[in-house]
């Protein structure tokens, strides 16, 4: 059994083997891989006797569970018209540069993955982003300069 | 002319007041019919946004058949420009538990869930830890009822009530066909209770206050106080809770920046009102009803770009499945770019203003059914702006 | 009953009924893309709006259950407007190259289209939007995503129907598409190559892999002699593409037609489905003889049936442990294509290599199958060529004949010979029927106890079906059979097949044999017949194959003297050697992920 069928089989006897608990499992998975792979998403069809198409389908609709790897930190800043209005553009500016990626890209170490993401619920506090599960508010480009550089500093 | 006053500042939900398992243990001791006529006269109505009678969604969902029932709470808060949930599960957990325990003893559930969306993950620690006291709480008052909290994954449309089921049951968050409605035939196809956040403070806080006191504020159409999301060019931006029935321009002279243009009323699936309207527009069920997202534009917005954002929003959030609303989405989110390059001519807004009443009238849900509110009210108020 | 009305008029109807139904009992067409009769309400693609008093908005017909008093109206200004907008909205997605289309003339999209004479030019274009692609790895199914309407009518026939779930929808909003898992080529996928998504898609999204120029290819080379065998089912659906009502039987015209396209000789699919029974029905009572009388723990019972090739891949992705229970017999189709290649190439002094051999199947799997590596016993491959019932009309079509003037022709001799039991195999049950007739007679020197010879226990259009045989008084080489009653089951549909398989596996079933078809109602129902389908129509076909049955002068494999002698100058005898190397195959294990 290989390390990712590991965790699968574990996270299933810990939620349980029926469909209701499926979103519970693919949640599990991208916590600790921070994405589905191939091998994931068969697995857990495999154990909750369903087809690999149906999980892929499920996860498929949720933005947070990506099927394609991402880094160790996912950060998704709010696109929100809000968010806009208070500088969201300079902030993706910036951690673009701090990371040298694109928006939609994973930083070439595998550590951090840039997305924009729909409402995150801070309107009175744009913009704002979530890395990870964590939300960050009243974003500034030194602020995001901080942020990082403090991730970066304790990985 | 209405006479310019200060809106009123209500203080129910967040009122830190001790003595909460009183009125929990006092509230599981009455009479059912008591508190279905108590909520029923308080006039109580979702906060969400639909603004469904809670009396009568929980009398029905107590008088159907069957051992199984559930109540839900909906915690998954994505109407852009809306934040208040989140507050109210952070600030006051227990008084939705609180909520949610009531409605459990009414309708006969021994389970309940709160499907909390995945962007407030960061709230499951804590509200896990106040959970696990409740549950104590609950054990020594003698009444049998669990909650679990489900996390979704970040879907809008799971906010949908027949989504969310959907969704807890390990599912795309595909609406469902409605009849059957939740009372009858919800999460794992059994009777099912499911109300806002907010609503469950609220019929929480009014076996607390009496029907009466609750009615004392608001309308006859919309009763009570509701919790604001205010944001967008406002100075003070952030959470209120006011009365419910107020003119839109009291809400613009209090919160606005002095150059207020227009005023988002329910988020993007909500009502833009123009200034010109403010003094018209009351905010409430009779008037423009909001699930608390005011989003405050001042002039040196550009209306395109909220549109185009709230479309952007809408073709991605769209469940896909049913044709007015995926394609419509997508057409509208076209069409309006097309006409501002200037490849389509200015009459195609017309033709869009029509597509988006077919969305309205034949969309599954509520998500197609209302995009045609932001989509006319913006290019209707500000059409030149959709051009230049 | 529930009274309600629509358009001025009274309609009664049974509660839990929806608007649709009412509406067809109230003999008013309302339009219908999502919904098929065949699967669950969707109430998705919402062209099937209508008004409703007093409700907000307009409701689908389709997923709206009736209820007292209720008034509807089906074609108000209102409706027409929302509905002609939402076919625009669906051509905006579609790609319209109507006259390139397979699907051209039998297409619901463009028909509803062409009724409110509208076009793809209302709203912006997004096929350039949606980089579509067409998937054509696999042998018998081509995907065109550009095509799909996103109904979702073959995401439910794959999951309700057959169980399978090869196709879900995947992504949301405007990236909502039916995929397959991480949208793998459909070649690689549990794919079971039925078809049956083909027969319910309402467009050309999805449709059978064509080889039509490639026969046409082989006929006009003149080094090669082309052979085509007709499967059971073809002859009681071809009609329908071409003129006859549903349940026609054509087998005559169809042998004409065949003729007059020019291949050099036309046989009989029915001609090795009585070789089938013989093969079959042999290894059968042997296994029993092992298991009963030699107590031989190593023979797998029940047996189960390999004619149909989206069942036996089924088994090969689901039920990898009972392959051994499924009997070695090629298909009907595949024991045609490597005795064409030998005993016909010997008798007829032709060299094999240029024999070219085609079939006519109902079925879309037997394109897959005729590919397996394991059919080429002959040295060749043994089945050069398959085409659907479909393909064949259009064929006939292109030809330019007259089909429903055509005069009735016979299958030319050696291989073209057959019987009411072969017939029968085009429906569930059939080959069950056709084996008890032999192996009954066979063992009891009797005819199979049923009035006709119809055995009616075994028939029909339930899931799954049971049927008991006592066997008395058998002659004395199966004497150890005395008393012993033949259990045996039927399932049509890979859902029903799998519940059945799962009580065998279960160990809750003791069956000795058993039938499974892949496609709802047996091969008539194939995914290579003509569409649409519905129960109605699956039933016409069948009481069109119980008719030809009836109409044969011979109805039992055994006594199909083109069979008799096959034995007497090749093979031998049932289960020889070389009926073995011809005629018998095995299977493999596949991943069911």
């Amino acid at each position: 059994m290989s390390d990712t069928q590991e965790m699968v089989k574990q996270l299933v006897d810990a939620h349980g083997s029926e469909r209701t608990n499926l979103m519970a499992i693919l949640q599990g998975v991208v916590d600790q891989e921070r994405y589905l792979s191939d091998e994931a998403i068969t697995e857990i069809a495999r154990q909750l006797d369903l087809s690999a198409a149906q999980v892929y389908g499920t996860a498929s609709f949720y933005s947070f569970l990506d099927t394609v790897p991402r880094g160790k930190y996912v950060i998704r800043v709010c696109r929100t018209i809000t968010c806009d209005m208070k500088g969201k553009r300079q902030i993706i500016k910036t951690l673009e540069n701090l990371l040298k990626v694109n928006i939609g890209d994973t930083s070439a170490d595998k550590k951090f993955t840039l997305l924009e993401t729909n409402c995150l619920g801070w309107c009175h506090k744009g913009p704002v982003m979530l890395i990870n599960d964590n939300a960050y508010t009243d974003l500034t480009p030194e602020k995001v300069k901080e942020i990082i550089t403090d991730i970066k500093h304790h990985s | 002319m209405a006479e310019n006053k200060q809106l009123k500042r209500v203080d129910i939900i967040f009122s830190e007041e001790c003595g909460f398992k009183e009125i929990l243990s006092d509230a599981l001791k009455m009479d059912n019919e008591k508190i279905v006529d108590e909520l029923l006269n308080s006039g109580l109505r979702g906060r969400g946004g639909a603004g469904f009678p809670t009396g009568m969604k929980w009398k029905f969902t107590a008088q159907e058949k069957g051992d199984e029932r559930f109540i839900i709470c909906n915690a998954d808060e994505g109407e852009p420009g809306t934040f208040k949930d989140r507050e109210i599960l952070f600030k006051v957990p227990y008084k939705v538990f609180g909520g949610m325990a009531v409605g459990a003893k009414v309708i006969g559930a021994k389970e309940g869930y709160i499907y909390l969306r995945g962007e407030y993950k960061f709230l499951l620690n804590d509200l896990q830890k106040h959970l696990d006291e409740f549950h104590k709480t609950l054990d020594a008052l003698d009444f049998d009822f669990r909650i679990h909290i489900v996390t979704g994954a970040g879907a809008y449309i799971c906010g949908e009530e027949s989504a969310l089921f959907e969704s807890m049951e390990g599912k795309r968050g595909e609406p469902r066909n409605k009849p059957p409605y939740p009372t009858v035939s919800g999460y794992k196809g059994k009777p099912t209770v499911i109300n806002n956040v907010e609503t469950l403070v609220y019929a929480f806080m009014i076996c607390r206050l009496g029907s009466e006191k609750f009615k004392e504020l608001g309308t006859d159409d919309s009763r009570g106080s509701k919790v604001f999301s205010v944001s967008g060019d406002t100075p003070i931006a952030g959470i209120y809770e006011l009365e419910l029935g107020m003119p839109l321009q009291d809400f613009v002279d209090e919160f606005g920046d002095g150059d207020t243009k227009a005023v988002q009323v329910g988020g993007a699936a909500g009502f833009c009102v123009p200034r010109k309207k403010f003094k018209d527009t009351v905010i409430g069920f009779e008037g423009v009803p909001t699930g608390g997202s005011m989003m405050v534009f001042n002039s040196s917005r550009s209306m395109f770009n909220v549109i185009h954002n709230y479309l952007e929003f809408f073709e991605e959030e769209s469940c896909g499945q049913c044709t007015p609303c995926r394609v419509g989405c997508q057409q509208l989110l076209l069409g309006v770019e097309a006409v501002k390059r200037g490849d389509k001519s200015i009459d195609y807004l017309d033709e869009l203003l029509k597509l988006s009443q077919t969305m309205k009238l034949t969309s599954k849900c509520g998500l197609g059914q209302s995009v045609a509110n932001s989509f006319s009210s913006i290019v209707d108020n500000f059409r030149e702006e959709m051009i230049y | 009953m529930i009274n309600l009305n629509i358009d001025g008029i009274d309609v009664s109807i049974e509660e839990g009924k929806t608007i649709l139904d009412a509406s067809r009992k109230a003999k008013i067409k309302i339009p219908t893309l999502c919904h098929h009769e065949d699967l669950c309400v969707a109430g998705n693609c919402r062209v099937c709006i209508v008004q409703q008093e007093g409700a907000k908005g307009l409701v689908a017909a389709c997923a709206m259950p009736v209820h007292e008093g209720m008034k509807i109206h089906t074609n108000t200004m209102e409706v027409r407007r929302s509905r002609k907008h939402i076919i625009e909205l669906l051509l905006s997605e579609h790609n319209a190259d109507c006259t390139k289309c397979y699907r051209n003339n039998n297409c619901e999209l463009q028909s509803m289209a062409n009724q409110y004479r509208t076009g793809n030019e209302m709203f912006l274009d997004l096929v350039p939007e949606k980089n579509y692609t067409i998937d054509q790895s696999s042998p018998s199914i081509m995907k065109d995503d550009s095509k799909c309407i996103r109904c979702q009518r073959c995401v439910r026939t794959c999951e309700n129907l057959q169980a399978v779930s090869a196709l879900a929808v995947a992504n949301k909003g405007g990236k909502m598409k039916i995929s397959s898992f991480f949208e793998k080529p459909m070649h690689d996928v549990v794919c079971t190559n039925c078809g049956q998504c083909i027969n319910r898609c309402p467009t050309g999204a999805l449709i059978e892999v064509n080889n039509i120029d490639e026969v046409w290819e082989a006929i006009y080379d003149k080094s090669k002699h082309v052979v085509v065998q007709t499967a059971p089912a073809v002859r009681v659906g071809l009609g329908e593409e071409l003129g006859f009502h549903a349940g026609s039987r054509v087998t005559g015209k169809m042998v004409s037609a065949l003729k007059r396209l020019g291949f050099d000789s036309v046989l009989d699919t029915q001609f090795t489905a009585d070789l089938t029974i013989m093969e079959e029905g042999t290894e059968l009572l042997t296994r029993l003889k092992k298991a009963l009388v030699d107590e031989d723990t190593s023979i797998r019972l029940p047996m189960m049936t390999s004619c149909s090739p989206g069942w036996i891949k089924f088994s090969e992705h689901i039920f990898p442990d009972f392959l051994e229970n499924l009997s070695t017999c090629k298909s009907p189709q595949q024991m045609f294509g490597s005795l064409a290649k030998t005993y016909y190439a010997q008798q007829r002094n032709l060299d094999p290599k240029d024999i070219v051999s085609v079939s006519i199947m109902p079925c879309t799997a037997k394109k897959f199958e005729a590919d397996r590596p394991e059919m080429r016993d002959s040295g060749y491959k043994d089945v050069d060529h398959v085409l659907t019932t479909r393909e064949l009309a259009i064929m006939i079509k292109q030809a330019g004949l007259e089909f429903m003037e055509m005069d009735d022709q016979k299958f030319d001799s050696l291989m073209g010979d057959s019987t009411g039991a072969a017939t029968i195999f085009g429906a569930t049950g059939g080959v069950m029927e056709a084996a008890l007739r032999t192996a009954y007679e066979l063992v009891t020197g009797r005819e199979v106890p049923f009035e006709n010879l119809n055995i009616m226990p075994v028939r029909g259009m339930e899931g799954v079906k049971e049927a008991v045989v006592k066997i008395e008084n058998p002659v004395e080489a199966w004497k150890f059979l005395d008393g012993v009653e033949l259990r045996c089951a039927i399932a049509h549909g890979l859902t029903n097949a799998k519940k059945l398989m799962q009580s065998v596996k279960d160990g809750k079933a003791n069956y000795h044999f058993i039938e499974i078809m892949a496609c709802p109602g047996g091969c008539l129902g194939g995914g290579g017949q003509p569409i649409p389908t519905s129960q109605k129509i699956r039933d016409q076909r069948t009481k069109a194959i119980y008719e030809e049955d009836m109409a044969m002068p011979i109805r039992k494999s055994h006594e199909n003297p083109d069979v008799t002698k096959i034995y007497q100058d090749f093979l031998g005898e049932p289960l020889s050697h070389k009926s073995h190397e011809l005629l018998h195959t095995k299977y493999v294990k596949r991943e069911r992920y």
